[in-house]
Protein backbone atom coordinates (compact mmCIF):
# COMPACT_ATOMS: atom_id res chain seq x y z
CA UNK A 1 0.00 0.00 0.00
CA UNK A 2 1.35 3.40 -1.17
CA UNK A 3 0.75 5.80 1.29
CA UNK A 4 1.23 9.66 0.30
CA UNK A 5 1.88 12.54 3.18
CA UNK A 6 2.89 16.00 3.07
CA UNK A 7 3.69 18.94 5.15
CA UNK A 8 3.77 22.25 4.88
CA UNK A 9 4.52 25.32 7.25
CA UNK A 10 6.29 27.98 7.90
CA UNK A 11 10.47 28.29 7.79
CA UNK A 12 11.58 27.48 10.91
CA UNK A 13 8.57 25.13 11.97
CA UNK A 14 10.92 22.17 11.47
CA UNK A 15 8.63 21.25 8.95
CA UNK A 16 11.64 19.42 6.91
CA UNK A 17 12.76 17.81 9.60
CA UNK A 18 9.33 16.58 10.80
CA UNK A 19 8.87 14.51 7.21
CA UNK A 20 12.68 13.51 7.01
CA UNK A 21 12.12 11.93 11.01
CA UNK A 22 8.94 10.39 9.52
CA UNK A 23 10.46 9.06 6.43
CA UNK A 24 13.48 7.58 8.02
CA UNK A 25 11.25 5.58 10.97
CA UNK A 26 9.45 4.17 8.39
CA UNK A 27 12.39 2.99 6.29
CA UNK A 28 15.03 2.06 8.94
CA UNK A 29 13.12 1.26 12.04
CA UNK A 30 9.45 0.19 10.49
CA UNK A 31 11.61 -2.03 7.72
CA UNK A 32 9.52 -0.50 5.18
CA UNK A 33 10.27 1.75 1.70
CA UNK A 34 10.19 5.45 1.92
CA UNK A 35 10.86 8.28 0.20
CA UNK A 36 11.83 11.89 1.40
CA UNK A 37 11.83 15.27 -0.64
CA UNK A 38 11.46 18.60 0.15
CA UNK A 39 10.52 21.31 -1.91
CA UNK A 40 13.44 24.18 -2.12
CA UNK A 41 11.55 26.33 -4.73
CA UNK A 42 8.84 26.72 -1.71
CA UNK A 43 11.64 28.30 0.80
CA UNK A 44 12.31 31.32 -1.39
CA UNK A 45 8.59 32.25 -2.31
CA UNK A 46 9.01 34.03 1.43
CA UNK A 47 9.03 31.54 4.24
CA UNK A 48 6.60 28.76 3.05
CA UNK A 49 8.44 24.91 3.73
CA UNK A 50 6.97 21.87 2.66
CA UNK A 51 8.61 18.09 2.36
CA UNK A 52 6.64 15.10 1.49
CA UNK A 53 7.23 11.84 2.43
CA UNK A 54 5.85 8.60 0.64
CA UNK A 55 5.83 5.08 2.33
CA UNK A 56 5.02 1.42 0.97
CA UNK A 57 5.28 -2.44 1.73
CA UNK A 58 7.14 -2.33 -2.28
CA UNK A 59 9.73 -0.30 -3.86
CA UNK A 60 8.17 3.17 -4.54
CA UNK A 61 8.07 4.32 -8.02
CA UNK A 62 7.20 7.93 -8.42
CA UNK A 63 8.77 9.88 -5.31
CA UNK A 64 6.64 12.63 -4.98
CA UNK A 65 3.07 13.05 -3.85
CA UNK A 66 0.45 13.07 -6.32
CA UNK A 67 -2.42 12.90 -4.20
CA UNK A 68 -1.97 12.97 -0.30
CA UNK A 69 -3.50 10.78 2.11
CA UNK A 70 -2.33 12.59 4.89
CA UNK A 71 -1.77 16.35 5.11
CA UNK A 72 -0.28 18.17 8.15
CA UNK A 73 -0.11 22.13 8.23
CA UNK A 74 1.04 24.16 10.68
CA UNK A 75 0.59 27.62 8.94
CA UNK A 76 -2.52 29.40 7.27
CA UNK A 77 -0.62 29.40 4.17
CA UNK A 78 0.56 25.80 4.25
CA UNK A 79 -3.27 25.13 4.31
CA UNK A 80 -4.21 27.96 1.11
CA UNK A 81 -0.93 26.22 -0.91
CA UNK A 82 -1.36 22.86 -0.20
CA UNK A 83 -5.08 21.75 0.61
CA UNK A 84 -5.78 20.67 -3.34
CA UNK A 85 -3.05 18.21 -2.69
CA UNK A 86 -5.04 16.08 -0.38
CA UNK A 87 -6.89 13.51 -1.95
CA UNK A 88 -11.22 13.54 -0.71
CA UNK A 89 -11.71 12.00 2.16
CA UNK A 90 -7.77 12.17 2.98
CA UNK A 91 -6.57 13.21 6.75
CA UNK A 92 -6.05 16.84 7.44
CA UNK A 93 -3.85 17.46 10.40
CA UNK A 94 -3.90 21.16 11.17
CA UNK A 95 -1.85 23.37 14.17
CA UNK A 96 -5.59 24.24 15.32
CA UNK A 97 -4.28 28.08 16.61
CA UNK A 98 -2.35 28.79 13.33
CA UNK A 99 -5.09 27.31 10.71
CA UNK A 100 -8.29 28.29 9.88
CA UNK A 101 -10.37 26.19 7.74
CA UNK A 102 -12.74 27.17 5.25
CA UNK A 103 -15.85 25.63 3.37
CA UNK A 104 -13.08 23.37 1.14
CA UNK A 105 -12.40 21.53 4.06
CA UNK A 106 -15.44 19.87 4.70
CA UNK A 107 -14.20 17.30 2.38
CA UNK A 108 -12.07 15.62 4.70
CA UNK A 109 -11.34 13.97 8.06
CA UNK A 110 -10.26 16.98 10.46
CA UNK A 111 -7.65 16.45 13.40
CA UNK A 112 -6.76 19.48 15.57
CA UNK A 113 -4.25 19.94 18.05
CA UNK A 114 -2.61 23.68 19.43
CA UNK A 115 1.15 22.19 19.12
CA UNK A 116 2.53 25.38 19.56
CA UNK A 117 0.53 25.85 22.34
CA UNK A 118 1.77 22.78 24.07
CA UNK A 119 5.92 23.22 23.02
CA UNK A 120 5.78 26.33 24.77
CA UNK A 121 4.42 25.09 28.03
CA UNK A 122 7.02 22.43 27.78
CA UNK A 123 9.45 25.23 27.51
CA UNK A 124 10.27 26.08 23.92
CA UNK A 125 8.17 26.29 20.51
CA UNK A 126 10.71 24.96 18.15
CA UNK A 127 9.39 21.70 19.43
CA UNK A 128 6.25 21.83 17.91
CA UNK A 129 7.08 19.79 15.38
CA UNK A 130 7.83 17.28 17.74
CA UNK A 131 4.35 17.17 19.59
CA UNK A 132 3.36 17.26 15.85
CA UNK A 133 4.31 13.74 15.16
CA UNK A 134 3.17 12.06 18.36
CA UNK A 135 -0.31 13.49 17.62
CA UNK A 136 0.58 12.07 13.85
CA UNK A 137 1.49 8.40 15.23
CA UNK A 138 -1.56 8.56 17.36
CA UNK A 139 -3.79 9.53 14.45
CA UNK A 140 -2.77 7.99 11.58
CA UNK A 141 -0.38 4.83 12.77
CA UNK A 142 1.58 4.92 9.69
CA UNK A 143 4.30 5.03 11.18
CA UNK A 144 4.77 2.69 14.43
CA UNK A 145 5.53 5.02 17.70
CA UNK A 146 8.74 2.88 18.50
CA UNK A 147 9.82 3.48 15.43
CA UNK A 148 8.92 7.54 15.19
CA UNK A 149 10.82 8.17 18.40
CA UNK A 150 13.66 6.16 17.58
CA UNK A 151 14.06 8.47 14.56
CA UNK A 152 13.75 11.73 16.88
CA UNK A 153 16.72 10.47 18.81
CA UNK A 154 18.82 10.07 16.10
CA UNK A 155 18.11 13.32 15.01
CA UNK A 156 17.60 15.82 17.84
CA UNK A 157 20.96 16.52 19.85
CA UNK A 158 21.11 14.62 23.20
CA UNK A 159 20.69 17.76 25.66
CA UNK A 160 17.46 18.44 23.94
CA UNK A 161 15.99 14.57 23.84
CA UNK A 162 14.20 15.24 27.14
CA UNK A 163 12.37 18.04 25.85
CA UNK A 164 11.50 16.48 22.48
CA UNK A 165 10.54 13.55 24.58
CA UNK A 166 7.87 15.10 26.59
CA UNK A 167 7.30 17.03 23.23
CA UNK A 168 6.65 13.47 21.74
CA UNK A 169 4.38 12.13 24.08
CA UNK A 170 2.10 15.10 24.57
CA UNK A 171 1.27 14.67 21.09
CA UNK A 172 0.54 11.76 21.03
CA UNK A 173 -1.28 10.62 24.78
CA UNK A 174 -4.06 13.77 23.09
CA UNK A 175 -4.01 11.88 19.74
CA UNK A 176 -4.93 8.91 21.44
CA UNK A 177 -7.86 10.73 23.38
CA UNK A 178 -9.64 11.90 19.90
CA UNK A 179 -8.69 8.33 18.99
CA UNK A 180 -10.36 7.06 21.99
CA UNK A 181 -13.07 9.12 22.07
CA UNK A 182 -13.84 8.23 18.65
CA UNK A 183 -14.04 4.19 18.87
CA UNK A 184 -16.73 4.82 21.41
CA UNK B 1 31.11 3.05 6.58
CA UNK B 2 30.16 0.07 8.19
CA UNK B 3 27.78 -1.82 6.40
CA UNK B 4 23.91 -1.77 7.12
CA UNK B 5 21.25 0.33 6.31
CA UNK B 6 21.39 4.04 6.20
CA UNK B 7 19.13 6.56 5.13
CA UNK B 8 20.61 9.22 2.38
CA UNK B 9 20.54 11.63 -0.15
CA UNK B 10 21.29 10.75 -3.67
CA UNK B 11 24.14 13.15 -3.28
CA UNK B 12 25.40 11.53 -0.17
CA UNK B 13 25.01 7.75 -1.92
CA UNK B 14 27.32 9.66 -4.58
CA UNK B 15 30.08 10.98 -2.30
CA UNK B 16 29.86 7.69 0.20
CA UNK B 17 30.17 5.17 -3.07
CA UNK B 18 32.53 6.96 -4.36
CA UNK B 19 34.82 6.71 -1.04
CA UNK B 20 33.34 3.09 -1.09
CA UNK B 21 35.06 2.78 -4.30
CA UNK B 22 38.64 4.22 -3.09
CA UNK B 23 38.37 8.12 -4.26
CA UNK B 24 40.72 9.22 -2.02
CA UNK B 25 40.62 13.45 -3.66
CA UNK B 26 37.88 15.22 -4.26
CA UNK B 27 38.42 19.31 -5.71
CA UNK B 28 35.06 20.92 -6.06
CA UNK B 29 33.30 24.24 -6.26
CA UNK B 30 29.70 23.70 -4.76
CA UNK B 31 26.90 24.81 -6.25
CA UNK B 32 22.92 23.57 -6.38
CA UNK B 33 22.13 20.75 -6.28
CA UNK B 34 25.25 18.58 -6.14
CA UNK B 35 26.89 20.63 -3.01
CA UNK B 36 25.75 18.29 -0.50
CA UNK B 37 28.21 15.71 -2.44
CA UNK B 38 31.37 18.76 -1.36
CA UNK B 39 30.01 18.59 1.91
CA UNK B 40 30.20 15.17 2.66
CA UNK B 41 33.41 14.88 0.74
CA UNK B 42 34.87 17.04 3.25
CA UNK B 43 33.42 15.66 6.55
CA UNK B 44 34.59 12.01 5.48
CA UNK B 45 37.97 12.12 3.15
CA UNK B 46 39.99 13.13 6.39
CA UNK B 47 38.62 10.33 8.60
CA UNK B 48 39.45 7.91 5.85
CA UNK B 49 43.12 9.69 4.80
CA UNK B 50 42.13 11.36 1.69
CA UNK B 51 41.75 14.94 0.92
CA UNK B 52 39.13 17.56 -0.03
CA UNK B 53 39.95 20.76 -1.30
CA UNK B 54 37.24 23.46 -1.85
CA UNK B 55 38.66 25.35 -5.28
CA UNK B 56 38.25 28.96 -6.78
CA UNK B 57 36.28 27.48 -9.04
CA UNK B 58 34.95 24.62 -11.65
CA UNK B 59 37.98 24.95 -13.77
CA UNK B 60 40.29 24.77 -10.63
CA UNK B 61 38.53 21.93 -9.66
CA UNK B 62 39.25 19.66 -12.66
CA UNK B 63 42.44 20.42 -13.45
CA UNK B 64 43.17 19.35 -9.82
CA UNK B 65 41.38 16.12 -10.02
CA UNK B 66 43.36 15.35 -13.17
CA UNK B 67 46.71 16.17 -11.45
CA UNK B 68 45.70 13.74 -7.90
CA UNK B 69 44.96 11.29 -11.13
CA UNK B 70 48.54 11.09 -12.05
CA UNK B 71 49.55 10.73 -8.61
CA UNK B 72 47.93 7.54 -8.50
CA UNK B 73 45.41 8.44 -6.56
CA UNK B 74 41.58 7.81 -7.51
CA UNK B 75 39.73 11.30 -7.85
CA UNK B 76 36.26 13.03 -8.75
CA UNK B 77 34.73 16.30 -8.30
CA UNK B 78 30.73 17.42 -8.58
CA UNK B 79 28.85 20.17 -10.22
CA UNK B 80 25.50 20.98 -11.71
CA UNK B 81 24.57 23.21 -14.43
CA UNK B 82 26.77 26.42 -15.54
CA UNK B 83 29.56 24.53 -13.41
CA UNK B 84 29.97 21.82 -15.64
CA UNK B 85 29.92 23.90 -18.61
CA UNK B 86 32.98 25.39 -17.38
CA UNK B 87 34.28 22.13 -17.28
CA UNK B 88 33.86 21.02 -20.12
CA UNK B 89 37.71 21.93 -21.58
CA UNK B 90 39.64 19.92 -19.39
CA UNK B 91 37.17 17.10 -19.69
CA UNK B 92 38.65 17.10 -22.87
CA UNK B 93 42.12 17.31 -21.52
CA UNK B 94 41.53 14.69 -18.93
CA UNK B 95 40.12 12.39 -22.76
CA UNK B 96 43.20 13.31 -23.91
CA UNK B 97 45.92 12.45 -22.09
CA UNK B 98 43.72 9.39 -20.66
CA UNK B 99 43.16 10.32 -17.02
CA UNK B 100 40.76 7.96 -15.04
CA UNK B 101 38.44 10.93 -12.90
CA UNK B 102 34.81 10.77 -11.97
CA UNK B 103 32.61 13.70 -12.93
CA UNK B 104 29.46 13.86 -11.06
CA UNK B 105 26.75 16.23 -12.43
CA UNK B 106 23.21 16.44 -11.08
CA UNK B 107 21.49 17.86 -13.64
CA UNK B 108 19.03 20.72 -13.19
CA UNK B 109 16.71 22.69 -14.81
CA UNK B 110 18.87 24.63 -17.53
CA UNK B 111 20.13 26.61 -19.90
CA UNK B 112 22.48 29.00 -17.70
CA UNK B 113 21.29 29.13 -14.33
CA UNK B 114 17.87 27.76 -15.23
CA UNK B 115 16.25 26.14 -12.38
CA UNK B 116 18.80 25.93 -9.65
CA UNK B 117 16.94 23.59 -7.25
CA UNK B 118 14.34 21.88 -9.84
CA UNK B 119 14.79 18.65 -11.93
CA UNK B 120 16.50 18.84 -15.55
CA UNK B 121 17.33 16.26 -17.94
CA UNK B 122 19.36 19.12 -20.44
CA UNK B 123 22.85 17.22 -20.08
CA UNK B 124 22.92 13.85 -22.19
CA UNK B 125 24.13 15.06 -24.94
CA UNK B 126 26.73 17.75 -23.38
CA UNK B 127 27.66 14.33 -21.70
CA UNK B 128 29.02 13.05 -24.83
CA UNK B 129 29.98 16.10 -26.86
CA UNK B 130 30.52 18.91 -24.22
CA UNK B 131 34.21 19.30 -25.31
CA UNK B 132 35.41 19.95 -28.64
CA UNK B 133 36.36 17.17 -30.63
CA UNK B 134 35.54 14.11 -31.72
CA UNK B 135 35.85 11.81 -28.70
CA UNK B 136 33.87 8.79 -27.03
CA UNK B 137 33.04 8.46 -22.64
CA UNK B 138 31.72 6.88 -20.44
CA UNK B 139 28.53 8.46 -19.01
CA UNK B 140 26.23 6.35 -16.20
CA UNK B 141 23.05 7.49 -14.61
CA UNK B 142 21.14 6.08 -11.99
CA UNK B 143 17.72 6.29 -10.55
CA UNK B 144 17.74 5.70 -6.96
CA UNK B 145 19.89 6.30 -4.25
CA UNK B 146 20.91 2.39 -3.59
CA UNK B 147 21.79 2.54 -7.66
CA UNK B 148 23.68 5.59 -7.05
CA UNK B 149 25.68 4.09 -4.35
CA UNK B 150 26.61 0.89 -6.41
CA UNK B 151 26.70 2.77 -9.32
CA UNK B 152 29.64 5.35 -8.14
CA UNK B 153 31.75 1.93 -7.74
CA UNK B 154 31.45 0.56 -11.57
CA UNK B 155 32.19 4.95 -12.70
CA UNK B 156 35.36 4.49 -10.51
CA UNK B 157 36.16 0.84 -12.24
CA UNK B 158 35.26 1.66 -15.67
CA UNK B 159 37.54 5.34 -15.31
CA UNK B 160 40.13 3.18 -14.05
CA UNK B 161 40.00 0.18 -16.53
CA UNK B 162 39.31 2.19 -19.85
CA UNK B 163 41.37 5.67 -18.70
CA UNK B 164 38.85 8.11 -19.49
CA UNK B 165 36.59 10.52 -17.26
CA UNK B 166 33.17 9.01 -16.19
CA UNK B 167 30.61 11.86 -16.32
CA UNK B 168 28.22 10.36 -13.44
CA UNK B 169 24.84 11.93 -13.83
CA UNK B 170 22.13 12.68 -10.96
CA UNK B 171 19.42 15.03 -11.28
CA UNK B 172 18.36 17.63 -9.03
CA UNK B 173 15.45 15.12 -7.74
CA UNK B 174 17.71 12.41 -7.30
CA UNK B 175 20.41 14.70 -5.96
CA UNK B 176 17.99 15.71 -2.75
CA UNK B 177 15.82 13.24 -2.39
CA UNK B 178 16.37 10.31 1.03
CA UNK B 179 16.06 6.40 0.37
CA UNK B 180 16.97 3.55 2.37
CA UNK B 181 20.21 2.44 1.18
CA UNK B 182 21.79 -0.94 1.88
CA UNK B 183 26.11 -0.45 2.46
CA UNK B 184 28.07 -4.23 1.73
CA UNK B 185 30.73 -4.76 3.61
CA UNK B 186 34.13 -3.71 2.04
CA UNK B 187 35.19 -6.85 0.50
CA UNK B 188 32.03 -7.87 -0.99
CA UNK B 189 32.53 -5.25 -4.61
CA UNK B 190 35.26 -5.58 -7.06
CA UNK B 191 37.51 -2.81 -7.19
CA UNK B 192 40.01 -2.08 -10.24
CA UNK B 193 42.60 -0.49 -10.07
CA UNK B 194 44.72 1.07 -13.63
CA UNK B 195 47.00 -0.97 -15.30
CA UNK B 196 50.53 -0.16 -13.94
CA UNK B 197 53.60 -0.53 -16.28
CA UNK B 198 55.95 -3.45 -16.43
CA UNK B 199 58.52 -2.60 -17.83
CA UNK B 200 61.28 -0.27 -16.03
CA UNK B 201 61.24 3.29 -16.53
CA UNK B 202 63.83 3.72 -19.73
CA UNK B 203 61.61 1.19 -21.70
CA UNK B 204 58.08 2.05 -21.09
CA UNK B 205 56.94 4.32 -23.94
CA UNK B 206 54.04 6.08 -21.44
CA UNK B 207 50.99 6.03 -24.25
CA UNK B 208 52.30 2.54 -25.71
CA UNK B 209 48.86 0.54 -25.86
CA UNK B 210 48.24 -3.01 -25.02
CA UNK B 211 46.17 -4.92 -27.22
CA UNK B 212 43.26 -3.63 -25.32
CA UNK B 213 44.02 -0.46 -26.65
CA UNK B 214 44.81 0.75 -22.83
CA UNK B 215 47.99 2.26 -22.08
CA UNK B 216 49.22 1.09 -18.90
CA UNK B 217 49.70 4.21 -16.38
CA UNK B 218 52.24 4.71 -14.55
CA UNK B 219 52.09 7.60 -12.04
CA UNK B 220 54.23 11.08 -11.41
CA UNK B 221 56.96 10.26 -8.65
CA UNK B 222 57.87 6.50 -9.92
CA UNK B 223 60.60 7.26 -12.04
CA UNK B 224 58.77 7.53 -15.29
CA UNK B 225 59.42 10.36 -17.62
CA UNK B 226 56.00 11.66 -17.99
CA UNK B 227 55.12 13.87 -20.80
CA UNK B 228 51.25 14.71 -20.55
CA UNK B 229 50.45 16.87 -23.64
CA UNK B 230 46.40 17.77 -24.50
CA UNK B 231 48.46 18.58 -27.93
CA UNK B 232 48.18 15.70 -30.37
CA UNK B 233 50.95 12.99 -29.23
CA UNK B 234 53.21 9.73 -29.82
CA UNK B 235 53.40 6.99 -28.04
CA UNK B 236 56.01 9.08 -25.77
CA UNK B 237 53.90 11.48 -24.93
CA UNK B 238 55.48 14.10 -27.03
CA UNK B 239 53.31 16.37 -28.94
CA UNK B 240 53.84 15.20 -32.80
CA UNK B 241 51.50 17.60 -34.91
CA UNK B 242 50.61 15.65 -37.90
CA UNK B 243 47.99 14.16 -39.17
CA UNK B 244 48.78 10.27 -38.84
CA UNK B 245 49.38 10.92 -35.20
CA UNK B 246 46.42 11.90 -34.81
CA UNK B 247 44.60 9.27 -36.90
CA UNK B 248 46.36 6.80 -34.78
CA UNK B 249 45.48 8.63 -31.24
CA UNK B 250 42.33 9.58 -32.16
CA UNK B 251 41.17 6.49 -33.49
CA UNK B 252 42.56 4.67 -30.25
CA UNK B 253 40.95 6.59 -27.51
CA UNK B 254 37.53 6.31 -29.45
CA UNK B 255 38.39 2.64 -30.06
CA UNK B 256 39.09 1.44 -26.90
CA UNK B 257 35.64 2.67 -25.63
CA UNK B 258 33.91 1.52 -28.69
CA UNK B 259 35.51 -2.05 -28.70
CA UNK B 260 34.44 -2.43 -25.20
CA UNK B 261 30.58 -0.84 -25.60
CA UNK B 262 28.85 -4.03 -24.48
CA UNK B 263 31.22 -4.91 -21.09
CA UNK B 264 30.39 -0.92 -20.35
CA UNK B 265 26.59 -1.38 -21.13
CA UNK B 266 24.10 -1.37 -18.57
CA UNK B 267 20.14 -1.53 -19.10
CA UNK B 268 17.18 -2.27 -17.16
CA UNK B 269 14.43 -3.87 -19.16
CA UNK B 270 11.36 -3.90 -17.76
CA UNK B 271 7.88 -5.45 -19.48
CA UNK B 272 9.71 -5.25 -22.83
CA UNK B 273 9.65 -8.84 -23.82
CA UNK B 274 6.20 -8.83 -24.97
CA UNK B 275 5.80 -5.18 -25.31
CA UNK B 276 4.31 -3.35 -28.45
CA UNK B 277 5.38 -0.05 -27.20
CA UNK B 278 8.32 0.44 -24.94
CA UNK B 279 9.11 3.72 -22.99
CA UNK B 280 12.67 4.58 -22.93
CA UNK B 281 13.56 7.16 -19.61
CA UNK B 282 16.18 8.03 -17.84
CA UNK B 283 17.25 8.36 -13.97
CA UNK B 284 14.01 9.20 -11.91
CA UNK B 285 12.18 9.76 -14.80
CA UNK B 286 12.26 6.54 -15.69
CA UNK B 287 10.30 5.43 -11.88
CA UNK B 288 7.14 7.20 -13.44
CA UNK B 289 7.09 5.35 -16.22
CA UNK B 290 7.44 1.88 -14.21
CA UNK B 291 4.42 3.30 -12.96
CA UNK B 292 2.64 3.90 -15.57
CA UNK B 293 3.29 0.82 -17.51
CA UNK B 294 1.89 -1.32 -15.10
CA UNK B 295 -1.33 0.98 -15.34
CA UNK B 296 -1.03 0.74 -19.09
CA UNK B 297 -0.79 -3.25 -18.90
CA UNK B 298 -3.87 -3.32 -16.67
CA UNK B 299 -5.95 -1.73 -19.22
CA UNK B 300 -4.33 -4.37 -21.91
CA UNK B 301 -1.83 -1.82 -23.14
CA UNK B 302 1.38 -4.22 -24.13
CA UNK B 303 4.03 -1.50 -22.73
CA UNK B 304 7.56 -1.56 -21.55
CA UNK B 305 10.41 0.32 -19.90
CA UNK B 306 13.92 0.42 -21.68
CA UNK B 307 16.17 2.09 -19.00
CA UNK B 308 19.57 2.82 -20.20
CA UNK B 309 22.02 3.24 -17.00
CA UNK B 310 24.91 3.73 -19.28
CA UNK B 311 23.79 6.56 -21.36
CA UNK B 312 27.37 6.36 -22.90
CA UNK B 313 28.66 4.95 -25.02
CA UNK B 314 25.20 4.53 -26.07
CA UNK B 315 23.71 0.57 -25.73
CA UNK B 316 21.79 0.49 -29.16
CA UNK B 317 22.18 -3.02 -29.12
CA UNK B 318 18.87 -2.80 -26.71
CA UNK B 319 16.99 0.00 -29.41
CA UNK B 320 17.43 -2.60 -32.27
CA UNK B 321 16.52 -5.47 -30.43
CA UNK B 322 13.16 -4.31 -30.02
CA UNK B 323 10.56 -4.12 -33.29
CA UNK B 324 8.38 -2.19 -30.68
CA UNK B 325 6.89 1.58 -30.91
CA UNK B 326 9.09 3.89 -28.90
CA UNK B 327 8.22 6.94 -26.81
CA UNK B 328 11.06 8.58 -25.09
CA UNK B 329 10.21 10.26 -22.06
CA UNK B 330 13.29 13.00 -20.95
CA UNK B 331 12.98 15.91 -19.37
CA UNK B 332 14.36 17.88 -22.39
CA UNK B 333 13.33 19.23 -25.85
CA UNK B 334 14.55 15.79 -27.54
CA UNK B 335 18.08 14.22 -27.05
CA UNK B 336 18.26 10.21 -26.29
CA UNK B 337 14.83 10.64 -28.46
CA UNK B 338 17.69 11.35 -31.77
CA UNK B 339 19.65 8.35 -30.58
CA UNK B 340 16.96 6.01 -30.42
CA UNK B 341 15.37 7.20 -33.88
CA UNK B 342 19.09 6.15 -35.09
CA UNK B 343 18.42 2.44 -33.96
CA UNK B 344 14.86 1.83 -34.35
CA UNK B 345 12.77 0.30 -36.86
CA UNK B 346 9.66 1.35 -36.36
CA UNK B 347 7.75 4.55 -34.83
CA UNK B 348 9.51 6.74 -32.13
CA UNK B 349 8.08 10.04 -30.15
CA UNK B 350 9.39 12.31 -28.05
CA UNK B 351 7.32 13.25 -24.54
CA UNK B 352 9.45 15.95 -24.04
CA UNK B 353 9.00 18.08 -20.58
CA UNK B 354 11.09 21.50 -20.42
CA UNK B 355 12.41 20.65 -16.36
CA UNK B 356 11.13 21.40 -13.33
CA UNK B 357 9.42 18.40 -12.18
CA UNK B 358 9.29 14.98 -13.55
CA UNK B 359 6.94 13.33 -15.71
CA UNK B 360 3.70 12.72 -13.73
CA UNK B 361 2.54 9.07 -14.12
CA UNK B 362 -0.96 9.83 -16.05
CA UNK B 363 1.29 11.45 -18.76
CA UNK B 364 2.87 8.90 -19.25
CA UNK B 365 -0.10 6.73 -19.11
CA UNK B 366 -2.02 8.95 -21.42
CA UNK B 367 0.26 9.05 -24.24
CA UNK B 368 0.89 5.00 -23.53
CA UNK B 369 -2.96 4.78 -24.30
CA UNK B 370 -2.53 6.09 -27.93
CA UNK B 371 -0.82 2.73 -28.66
CA UNK B 372 -3.49 0.13 -27.51
CA UNK B 373 -3.77 -2.33 -30.08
Amino acid sequence: MRVEIKFGGLGGQGIITAGYITAKAAALHDGKESVFTQDYSAEARGGASTSEVVISDKMINYPQVLHADYLVVMSQSAYNDYLHKLKKGGVLIIEEDLVKLDERAKDFKIYKIPATRFAEEIGNPIVANIVMLGFFVAITGVVSKEAMWKSIEERIPKRFLEMNQKAFLKGYEYGMEIVKKEKK
Amino acid sequence: MKPGYYFWSGDIAAAEGGIFAGCRFYAGYPITPSSEIAERMALRLPQVGGKFIEMEDEIGSIAAIIGASWTGEKAMTATSGPGISLMNENIGLAVMTEVPVVIVNAMRGAPSTGLPTLVGQGDFMQAKWGSHGSYEIISLYPSSVQETFDLMIDAFNYAEKYRVPVIFLLDAMLAHMYEKIYVPSEDSVERIERKKPTKPPGEQLIYEPDDDLIPPMPSIGEGYKIHASGLTHNEKGYPQLTAEAQEKLIRRINDKIRKHAEEIWKVEEYRTEDADIIVVAMGTNARTVKTAVDEARKEGIKAGLLRPITIWPFPYKYIEKYSADYIVAEINYGQIYHKVREYADNKVELLPKMGGELHKPHEILHALRRYKK
